[in-house]
């Protein structure tokens, strides 16, 4: 204690106290918020390292050399390793164009460069991490109890049994059937593109879980009842018999109607 | 009163009517089964097969219903409604297939005109229908018996009025139903689960749970207490919503009812009551999936598309002691549809 009452005029002292005080809170931050929520802590110095390098040469055009965003894309400071890994890894960025929203296509980058990448952004400030294979077992989930979260919250745009459908100025809610369990996941966490945010004080990652159980449940589940028709309601049924039905019945009117030979 | 016409062809005769010409009937050309009997041995072999493949369609049915047992997956479900149902089509559609090719090759294809009979009977019809109903009026005597026709005619006039009594049970009038919801002042804001929860269900929301771009959907912490919780589940279900306050462009009557950037409101549309709950966290419009009005949160919910014409009913909230989302009040208007009693009274709030 002498030592330390001794050197507490000393310069530096200011600098040390701060750099304490801020390891402390940031500390505790990372500890109140939980698991999901990851500093650049899972990812080595040579990782962001590396991912900044990805990062200068093929993201920093848009959202800027630091991600602090620009005119054409925004910050990506606190958006977390999730949303790079969901937003590259289903190949929506880099974009190919602008349009109303980013499409879906191969994937640019290896999982490596992914991770790298995702690395960078996380060790920019915290925000959600990449989920933990916990929260993607299916066979943990409970499909009932998703498929009331997901009625609630998912079915009014992705349709319900999550076939997708459409939102304004040619947006669209995306079919869920073929998306993975981390896609999923990351997409609750981080809300892409126009779809809103659901944070863990909203649907817990156990609720997420039973969301993704219950998709898989219903989109592996054979239809009973013949052709799905794309599962897109009215829509799509309402085409079918419009289109061949009526075409149908006006085929065998003439028939009926038509003179033998 | 039928008579059997064959068309003339050109030289039939040529009648004139509303200045038109009637043309006649084609004429008539005699099919190939009409003229070579081996044709018509042919056609009568089609029909038969026809009626053999029904025959075959009926018997699938039956082996299907046995073959293919209902099981508990979907999948053999689609089977069994697969097998019977290709048997039931077929053997409708041979027997019907056949008896239509029976009535074109075979059954005899002269064309017929059976003229309309005139509309009055004939005179002596007629004096026949007077004599019976002149002497309906004397035996009954309601010319002279005023008394028995005036009660007659009273009790027939009367008669419908208990009709009123059933239609009016169509109702009651809903009274106030449509000016409250279970919203009032401290209500706690809670997730909806995505049925009524139970008592150890009910999650309050905190302010500090609604970060930027979030949406929660939200029932009142009350809705167990009213006897049709699914009945006032559909009044005061509430979209909640966090917007960075920069991009909001609030009213200045309205500063306070929302809480740093959450604002609550209405998920029921003003056009016909569907649940508005498509919301775009980039543009901030929320849109209605029947009708596809649009109305946008940052300013307070206006309609911008669709056919909507009020704007969603916002919901005013502030923060509790504990942190807890409450509502101010209920709804300052009415929720839902419009209709014409709507400016007629004030909310209860």
């Amino acid at each position: 204690m002498k030592l330390l009452a001794a050197r507490r005029r000393h310069p530096m002292a200011l600098v040390v106290l701060l750099l304490v005080g801020l390891l402390l809170t940031g500390g505790a931050y990372s500890l109140f918020t939980g698991s999901t929520t990851a500093s650049a802590d899972e990812y080595s110095a040579a990782d962001v390292e590396a991912g900044q390098k990805l990062f200068v040469t093929n993201c920093a055009t848009c959202h800027g050399l630091n991600a602090e965003g620009s005119e054409n894309g925004p910050s990506l400071i606190g958006v977390g390793a999730a949303a790079v890994d969901f937003q590259v890894s289903t190949g929506r960025m880099p974009l190919q164009m602008h349009g109303p929203q980013a499409q879906v296509k191969q994937a640019q980058f290896s999982e490596e460069e992914i991770a790298q990448m995702a690395g960078y952004v996380a060790s920019l400030g915290p925000g959600p991490a990449v989920p933990d294979e916990e929260w993607l077992d299916t066979a943990e989930g409970d499909a009932a109890a998703g498929g009331g979260l997901f009625r609630t919250n998912c079915a009014m745009c992705h349709n319900v049994v999550g076939s997708g459908g459409a939102l304004t100025r040619g947006k669209y809610a995306p079919n869920l059937t073929e998306v993975s369990e981390k896609h999923l996941y990351e997409a609750m966490q981080t809300g892409p593109q126009n779809m809103p945010i659901f944070n863990d004080a909203n649907l817990s990652p156990e609720e997420k879980r039973d969301i993704i159980t219950y998709v898989r449940e219903v989109s592996e589940t054979p239809s009973a009842g013949g052709f799905k028709l794309g599962s897109l309601g009215p829509v799509a049924e309402g085409l079918f018999i419009w289109f061949f039905g009526l075409a149908g019945v006006v085929g065998i009117t003439m028939w009926l109607t038509a003179r033998s030979k | 009163m039928t008579s059997i016409q064959h068309s003339g062809g050109p030289g039939g005769q040529v009648e004139e009517m509303n200045g038109f010409q009637n043309p006649g009937l084609p004429e008539h050309k005699p099919r190939i089964t009409d003229s070579s009997p081996a044709a018509e041995r042919l056609a009568e072999r089609q029909i038969a097969a026809w009626f053999i493949v029904s025959m075959i369609g009926t018997i699938w049915f039956i082996v299907a219903y046995f073959l293919f047992p209902v099981g508990d997956s979907g999948a053999l479900v689609r089977i069994h409604t697969a097998g019977v149902g290709l048997g039931a089509t077929v053997a409708l559609a041979g027997l019907g297939i056949g008896i239509v090719l029976w009535a074109k090759n075979l059954i005899p294809d002269a064309e017929v005109v059976e003229d309309r009979h005139d509309i009055a009977g004939s005179e002596e019809d007629q004096a026949i229908a007077l004599e019976i109903l002149n002497q309906a009026k004397d035996e009954s005597g309601i010319a002279r018996r005023s008394l028995i026709r005036n009660t007659l005619i009273a009790a027939v006039a009367i008669a419908p009025l208990p009709a009123i009594l059933v239609f009016r049970d169509l109702g009651p009038l809903p009274g106030d139903k449509l000016f409250t919801t279970l919203w009032g002042e401290g209500v706690k804001l809670c997730k909806d689960i995505g049925m009524i929860p139970e008592e150890n269900q009910i999650e309050p929301i905190r302010a500090s749970d609604v970060t930027i771009g979030s949406v929660f959907h939200v029932i009142p912490e009350n809705i167990r207490d009213s006897g049709h919780p699914l009945d006032e589940k559909a009044k005061a279900a509430v979209l909640l919503m966090r917007i960075d306050p920069s991009e909001l462009n609030t009213d200045p009557d309205r500063e306070d009812w929302g809480v740093d950037g959450i604002v609550a409101y209405s998920k029921v549309c003003t056009h016909v009551g569907c649940p508005v709950a498509l919301y775009e966290h980039q543009t901030h419009h929320l849109l209605c999936p029947c009708h596809q009005s649009t109305f946008d949160v940052t300013n307070h919910c206006k309609v911008i598309f669709g056919p909507a014409k009020r704007p969603l009913p916002q919901l005013p909230i502030t923060v509790d002691s504990e942190g807890y989302l409450v509502a101010q009040s209920d709804f300052r208007e009415p929720v839902g549809p419009t209709f014409w009693e709507i400016n007629t009274r004030e909310t209860n709030a």
